[in-house]
């Protein structure tokens, strides 16, 4: 496919250049503000911050309730907040409901909590594909969904952003909120995994 | 491009990097920074006129180059001269920007006209600009899940027609509704949409399911 990035950089890399260029000597932007918004995608947002949401929603029976009423009051509580995360939506898995997040118009993704998105999220293959036939997507990602369980895909067609907030593992009761989070994987909150059971490390003696 | 054909399988990338080459990471910045390149409606216009075979052909962050350029000349801001000049090479979009044309605005339209449970179908329009109503979805019927609250109208804000603000809704579609008798009896596709996508619909051909699901948390508003 031609949308991955296998062709030469060279031809954009020009553009890019000139056009950043050209909007300097207007005073239109200025290389340091440049720097500093690349640094924050770089270091401060990505899905850390989604996964010590689940993890804390898991873990605080008071903060869940307030996640699914207003994710984006519930998450500003941890200090997440930002473009592409004003009106931020959770929808919990649960044993009878899978969800599944998309934008098939562009790839709106919820920027807040999860950083920006793979290149796979932006692919036309998933975006087309994800509504019309999510389980088979779903088992090309190693999922299989139980035929019993609803699969709701959400097309994020407008300003709200969603994330997923998955199933909590089996065999994690003891486990804390802090090493919760460590398990929370990007894609358990896209919908396009689970989280796998927690193995109990065999005690010596 | 919500149910389209032909672009095969998912392919992921282990570990892959936030950006894959510098002037992506630019790229990126410069549009979050530079707000003369327009409002996000503009943007989002703007990317759909690089035109069908270039948008196909082109990697995310070449479709923003694009789109920025497009918008910058559109503006006044740059001129294709200067651009040519530097080497940028402009596309040439694949249709002009468009003005709205529509009745004026009046503020009634922050009222909500539909209510957890009604039954609407998304509306059958082929606008020649800008629109969020997916494709899929026109014709088809669902079921309101939620009333999100109100908010500017892309559809006119994309095209100089200002915010028009109205509700958006998040409307269950049952996925036999949308892809016919072979889609699993349970699934559902919920996409938001704006009041002026939607009519009434009688009830009937949608499930009970796709009904009980009303009852939920409320949403935010703003």
């Amino acid at each position: 496919m031609s949308e991955n990035h296998s062709r030469a950089p060279s031809g954009p890399a020009l553009r890019v250049k000139a056009l950043e260029a050209l909007l300097e000597e207007k005073g239109l932007v200025d290389a340091a503000t440049l720097d500093h918004i690349i640094d924050t995608f770089e270091h401060q947002v990505g899905p850390r911050n989604g996964a010590r949401v689940v993890a804390k929603a898991w873990t605080d029976p008071g903060f869940r309730k307030l996640l699914l009423a207003d994710a984006t009051a519930a998450v500003a509580h941890l200090g997440y907040g930002g473009p592409e995360g004003g009106h931020l939506v959770a929808v919990e898995n649960t044993a009878r409901v899978h969800n599944l997040v998309v934008c098939t118009l562009c790839s709106c993704y919820p920027w807040s909590v999860l950083g920006l998105p793979p290149s796979w999220y932006k692919s036309f293959a998933y975006r087309s594909r994800a509504v019309r036939d999510p389980r088979g997507l779903l088992k090309e990602f190693g999922l299989e969904i139980p035929a019993r369980r609803e699969i709701r895909v959400w097309d994020s067609s407008a300003e709200q952003r969603y994330i997923v907030i998955p199933q909590r593992p089996a065999g994690s009761e003891n486990v804390s909120e802090e090493a919760l989070a460590k398990l929370v994987t990007r894609d358990s909150m896209i919908g396009t995994a689970i989280i796998a059971p927690v193995l109990r490390k065999e005690t010596a003696e | 491009m919500g149910g389209m054909d032909g672009f095969g399988q998912i392919v992921r990338e282990d570990d892959e990097p936030l950006f894959h080459f510098d002037w992506e990471a630019r790229m990126f910045a410069l549009l979050l920074a530079c707000r003369p390149a327009g409002n996000i409606d503009e943007l989002r216009h703007a990317i759909e006129r690089i035109g069908a075979s270039r948008y196909l052909n082109s990697s995310y962050y070449e479709r923003w180059l694009d789109a920025a350029q497009i918008l910058l000349i559109e503006r006044g801001v740059l001129s294709r001269a200067e651009l040519e000049a530097r080497g940028a090479h402009p596309p040439i979009p694949s249709q002009p920007s468009m003005h709205f044309e529509g009745p004026p605005y009046e503020d009634s339209r922050m009222r909500a006209r539909f209510r957890p449970g009604d039954h609407v179908i998304a509306r059958n329009i082929n606008p020649i600009g800008h629109t969020r109503l997916p494709r899929y979805a026109r014709g088809k019927r669902g079921v309101i899940w939620r009333d999100w609250g109100v908010y500017a109208f892309p559809d006119s804000n994309a095209h100089g027609g200002g915010h028009r603000p109205h509700h958006v809704y998040s409307v269950a579609f049952d996925g036999r509704e949308l892809w016919g008798a072979q889609a699993p009896r349970r699934d559902k596709v919920h996409i938001d949409l704006w009041e002026d996508h939607l009519e009434t619909a009688k009830p009937g051909k949608v499930s009970k399911r796709a009904k009980t699901n009303t009852k939920g948390m409320r949403g935010s508003r703003r």
